[in-house]
C-alpha cells in the first residue's frame, strides 16, 4: 500500500482527476478536437463553432445528467426520449391553453418527473427490472404524447421560451452562450454537488456498487430508486423544454433514440453499466465528444453514416481503455 | 474387483496420484505438500475444519486453480488441467456443494451440456435423451429426462450432477459436502448410490464435516489442517475421537483475551425463530456484557439465524430487542444500536469499490455529506484499529482481508452499537488481525455490549465466549457455559444426526393434517 500517496484534506487536482476517472475521455476529446482543427483549420476552432457545439450538446447533455445518476445506481432508463417528446407536447398544449411560459415550462418538467416516478415505482416497489420497466414507459409515454397531440405537431405561440437555445444576437453577446446552455452548466454543477455532498448521492453510489451492502447498512434502497428515476425524468422534462425551445412546436415524434445517445455519453465518460461508477464531468466530456464528432464530420463533409461508425468505435475504445485500467487495479 | 487388480500391474488400479502439491495465494500457503492416492473403487474422505485447505485441494483437482508446485498423475499420465472443462474431459468431475444445474433447461439437456451429440449443426435430441436416460438408469434413477430442472428436488439434482459426470466418462468423482442439505432418507439413498459407483470402479473423493457419515461409507481418510496432511489411513483402523483431535489439534495459546464479563439483563431474546428450510428452530437470550457463540458447519442455518434477527430474511418467530418486540427494519435496528457484520465481506459486508470513509458512512448517513468530515472520522477508526491502508479514500477492495474486516467492524463501533451480531468475524483474516478483532470484541463486551458470534472455527469460540451453542441442520441446540463444553463435545454435537429432527418434522406434518 506504500505506493498510495497520503491523502490530504485539500482538493488536489491531479488526485481528483485520476479519481474521477475522466482523464481518458478528456484526452480522447482533446485528440478528436485537435484532429478536426487540423482538418478544417479555417472555422473549426472559432468561437462561433464552439458555441454551436455547446448549443447542440445541451439537450443530450441534460438527459445524460439524469442518465448518469441512474447508471451510477446500477439502473438504466430507456424512456427518456419519449419523456422529452411528451414534455414538448405538454408545454405547447399549455401555452395554447393560455398558460404563461413559466407555468408551461414547469408543467413540462413536472410531467417528466412524474414519468420518472412511475418508472421508480415499477422498479422499486414491484421489482420490475429497470430495462423492462423503462421499455414499457418508452412505449406508453410515446403513445400518450402522440395521443395528446392528435398525432401531429402542436403549434404554439412564440414566447421567450423559444430563445433559450437560439443563437445570441450581437446585443446579447455578453452572455457568451444562450440561457439554455447556462442552465445546463448550472444543472451539471448541481448534480455534481448532489452526488458528492448529499446523503442521496452517497446512497446512489452505494446501491449501484453493492445493493446487498446497502441493505445491510439500512439504506432505504426503495426510496433511493424512486429519487433516482424521478430525477432522471425531471431532467428529461427539462431537456424537453430545450427541445421545444428549438423546435417552437410540440413534436410527439421527436428525440426518438435520444436515450442511446445519453447512455453512450455516460459510458464514454467512464461509468460502468454495472453501477457504482460514473461522474458528471465524464458524462459531459462524453456528450461533447459526440457533438464535436458530429460537427466536425459535417464541416469536413463526411457523410452521416461515417459519423455513426466512428461514434460506435469510440464507445468500443472507451470500453477497452476502461478494461485495461481496471485490470491494472 | 480383487481379481482384476491381481492379474494386472498393481499400479493400474491407482487412478489418481497426488504428490507434494502446494498452493500459494500471494504469500499465504493454502496447501503445503499435500499428497494422497486414490484407487479404482475407493472412496476417500477428505476432512478438516473450515479453512483447512479442503476447498483449495478440490479446486486444484477440478482445474479451477493451478497448484504452485507438485505433481499430479491421472491413470499414470501427468495431469494438469487448464480449466474445469478440461478436467472433466480428462476424467475428473466435481459435484459442488451448490449444485450447478441450469434451471431452465431440461434434465437431458443439463446432463449432456457441453457434450451434446450433433450431426452437422443440428442437435440429435433423440440420442441426447437416450444417453441421459441410460446414464440415470445406471444410477438407479427414473427422473423424467424431459422435466425442466427447476422442478427437481435437491437430491434429484445431485443425481443429475453425478449422471453428468459418469456420462462424460469421468473416472474420479469429487463430492463436496453432499449431505449438508439432504434429509436422512436422501442421505441413505445417496450412500447406496455411492456404494454402487464404487463397485463399478469409480474412484470417489468425499469431502465432509459429518464424521459419523464419513465413517459409515469411506474406505480411507485424509485429514487436512492448515493446508497440510496431518493424518491419513484406512477408515476401519481409526477411532472417531482420533479424527476429531487430528482436525483440531492446536492450542489456544495467548490468542484469546481472558474473559471475565459482567453479565447484565437480557437485551436480545429470540423465541422459536424459523426461516425457510435452512433454519428450523432457534430460541435463546443474549445478555448485556455477554459474548455468546454459535458453532455451526456450513449449511447448518447459522447465517440464516443472524440474517433473520437482523431483518434481512423474512422469518417467523419472536424477536425481542431491549424489551421491545422487534419486527423492524434494518434501519430501525441500526438506530436502536444493533449492528451486524456479514460473513460475506466482498459480496455483502462491504461495498468493495467504495472508499473506507464512504463504507463507514453508509449507516445513518447525514442528509448533507461533508466529505472532509467523513474522512476525518474514518481516519480516527483507521488509527484506532490500525487498519493498514493508503488513506481513508482508498477503495476497500484494495485492502487485505484482515484490514477489510477491521473496516467492517469499525462500522459497528463508529455507530456506537451495543448489540453486535458477528457472522464469521475472522474468516480469511490473518492471525495478527484475528488477535486484534478478539481484543475488540472483548473490550466491547467489557464496556457493556452484547455480542453474538457465529463461527465455524471452534477454537475462537471456546477462547472468546461466555456461553456456546451448536447449530446442526437448522436447529439451535441449548447454550452451555464454555467451561462445561469441550472441543470434542461440540464437534460431536455438530456432526451428529440431530436427535428428534425426523420425529419433529413428522409431528408437524401430523398437526397440519
Amino acid at each position: 500500500m506504500s505506493d498510495v500517496s497520503p491523502m490530504t484534506n485539500k482538493l488536489n487536482l491531479p488526485v481528483v482527476l485520476s479519481r474521477s476517472e475522466i482523464l481518458g475521455p478528456l484526452a480522447a476529446l482533446l485528440v478528436v478536437y485537435l484532429v478536426f482543427c487540423w482538418l478544417s483549420p479555417s472555422s473549426f476552432a472559432g468561437a462561433a463553432n464552439l458555441e454551436l457545439i455547446l448549443r447542440q450538446s445541451t439537450i443530450v447533455g441534460l438527459v445524460s445528467l439524469g442518465m448518469t445518476i441512474v447508471i451510477i445506481a446500477g439502473g438504466i432508463d430507456l424512456s427518456i426520449g419519449s419523456v422529452v417528446a411528451l414534455s414538448t407536447v405538454v408545454i405547447a398544449s399549455l401555452l395554447n391553453a393560455g398558460f404563461g411560459p413559466v407555468l408551461a415550462a414547469t408543467g413540462g418538467i413536472a410531467v417528466g418527473a412524474l414519468s420518472g416516478l412511475a418508472n421508480g415505482f415499477m422498479i422499486a416497489r414491484f421489482k420490475v427490472v429497470p430495462f423492462i420497466a423503462t421499455l414499457v414507459s418508452l412505449l406508453v409515454l410515446r403513445g400518450i404524447a402522440k395521443g395528446l397531440a392528435h398525432e401531429q405537431k402542436v403549434d404554439a405561440p412564440l414566447t421567450w421560451l423559444n430563445e433559450l437555445l437560439a443563437r445570441l444576437d450581437s446585443a446579447a453577446a455578453w452572455q457568451l452562450v444562450p440561457a439554455g446552455v447556462w442552465l445546463f452548466l448550472v444543472m451539471a454543477v448541481v448534480v455534481t454537488v448532489l452526488l458528492r455532498y448529499s446523503r442521496l448521492g452517497l446512497h446512489v453510489f452505494a446501491v449501484g456498487s453493492n445493493v446487498k451492502t446497502a441493505l445491510l447498512c439500512g439504506v432505504n434502497v426503495e426510496r433511493v430508486e424512486l429519487w433516482v428515476y424521478s430525477l432522471c425524468g425531471a431532467f428529461a422534462g427539462l431537456a424537453g423544454l430545450m427541445q421545444f425551445s428549438r423546435l417552437t412546436v410540440g413534436d410527439p415524434t421527436v428525440a426518438s433514440g435520444l436515450e442511446l445517445d445519453a447512455i453512450a455519453a455516460v459510458v464514454i465518460g467512464g461509468a460502468s453499466l454495472k453501477g457504482g461508477r460514473g461522474s458528471v464531468a465524464g458524462t459531459i466530456i462524453g456528450a461533447l465528444l459526440m457533438a464535436v464528432l458530429r460537427a466536425g464530420c459535417t464541416q469536413i463533409g463526411l457523410a452521416n453514416w461515417i459519423q455513426e461508425i466512428v461514434t460506435g468505435l469510440i464507445i468500443l475504445a472507451a470500453m477497452g481503455v476502461d478494461r485495461l485500467r481496471y485490470r491494472q487495479a | 474387483m480383487e481379481e482384476q487388480t491381481a492379474n494386472e500391474n498393481p499400479f493400474a488400479s491407482t487412478v489418481l496420484d497426488v504428490r507434494n502439491v502446494s498452493l500459494l495465494y500471494g504469500n499465504v500457503p493454502a496447501l503445503s505438500g499435500v499428497g494422497f492416492s486414490l484407487c479404482a473403487g475407493e472412496l476417500r474422505a477428505v476432512i478438516g475444519e473450515n479453512g483447512a485447505g479442503k476447498s483449495s485441494l478440490m479446486n486444484v483437482l477440478a482445474g479451477l486453480v493451478k497448484p504452485s508446485s507438485g505433481e499430479m498423475k491421472l491413470q499414470g499420465l501427468p495431469y494438469s488441467p487448464a480449466d474445469p472443462g478440461q478436467a472433466r474431459r480428462q476424467g475428473i468431475s466435481m459435484i459442488h456443494q451448490e449444485l450447478s444445474v441450469a434451471p431452465h433447461l431440461t434434465v437431458s439437456e443439463n446432463i449432456m451440456l457441453g457434450i451434446e451429440p450433433v450431426s452437422g449443426l443440428w442437435l440429435k435430441r433423440a440420442a441426447m435423451r437416450e444417453r441421459a436416460r441410460n446414464a440415470l438408469a445406471a444410477l438407479g434413477s427414473d427422473i423424467d429426462v424431459d422435466a425442466p430442472c427447476s422442478t427437481l428436488s435437491l437430491s434429484q439434482m445431485q443425481i443429475l450432477e453425478i449422471a453428468r459426470a459418469t456420462v462424460g466418462g469421468s473416472k474420479v468423482l469429487i463430492l463436496d459436502e453432499p449431505t449438508s442439505s439432504l434429509t436422512k432418507e436422501d442421505t441413505d439413498r445417496l450412500f447406496a448410490l455411492l456404494g454402487r459407483l464404487k463397485r463399478e470402479g469409480y474412484a470417489i473423493l468425499y469431502i465432509s464435516h459429518f464424521l459419523e457419515e464419513v465413517q459409515q461409507i469411506a474406505d480411507s481418510y485424509t485429514v487436512l489442517r492448515d493446508g497440510r496432511v496431518v493424518g491419513s489411513g484406512s477408515m476401519a483402523e481409526v477411532a472417531l475421537k482420533d479424527l476429531v483431535s487430528m482436525m483440531l489439534g492446536r492450542d489456544l495459546g495467548e490468542l484469546y483475551p481472558s474473559h471475565r464479563h459482567l453479565i447484565g439483563p437480557a437485551v436480545l431474546e429470540v423465541a422459536s425463530l424459523s426461516c425457510g428450510k435452512r433454519l428450523r428452530s432457534a430460541s435463546f437470550a443474549l445478555h448485556k456484557g455477554e459474548v455468546l457463540g454459535i458453532f455451526g458447519l456450513v449449511g447448518s442455518g447459522r447465517t440464516e439465524l443472524l440474517r433473520s434477527i437482523f431483518g434481512l430474511e423474512a422469518a417467523s418467530g419472536r424477536i425481542t430487542i431491549k424489551g421491545r418486540h422487534a419486527g423492524s427494519t434494518v434501519q430501525a435496528l441500526w438506530r436502536g444500536g444493533t449492528g451486524m457484520v456479514s460473513e460475506d465481506r466482498k459480496e455483502e459486508g462491504l461495498s468493495i469499490n467504495m472508499s473506507i470513509a464512504d463504507n463507514l458512512a453508509l449507516v445513518e448517513t447525514p442528509a448533507l455529506v461533508n466529505p472532509g468530515k467523513l474522512e476525518e472520522q474514518a481516519r480516527v477508526w483507521i488509527k484506532a484499529l490500525s487498519v493498514a491502508c493508503g488513506g481513508a479514500q482508498q477503495p476497500v477492495g484494495q485492502l487485505s482481508g484482515g484490514n477489510q474486516q477491521k473496516v467492517a467492524i469499525a462500522r459497528l463501533l463508529a455507530h456506537k452499537v451495543d448489540i453486535f451480531l458477528l457472522d464469521e468475524p475472522t474468516r480469511g483474516v490473518d492471525i495478527g488481525s484475528k488477535r486484534q478483532i478478539y481484543d475488540l470484541i472483548h473490550e466491547a463486551a467489557g464496556a457493556g455490549a452484547a455480542v453474538l458470534i457465529v463461527s465455524s472455527y471452534l477454537p475462537e469460540l471456546l477462547g472468546l465466549c461466555d456461553r456456546l451453542a451448536v447449530m446442526n441442520r437448522g436447529v439451535l441446540l441449548p447454550f452451555r457455559p464454555v467451561s462445561e463444553v469441550s472441543e470434542f463435545s461440540v464437534m460431536s454435537e455438530a456432526t451428529a444426526p440431530v436427535p428428534g429432527l425426523e420425529g419433529q418434522s413428522e409431528t408437524t406434518t401430523e398437526t397440519k393434517l
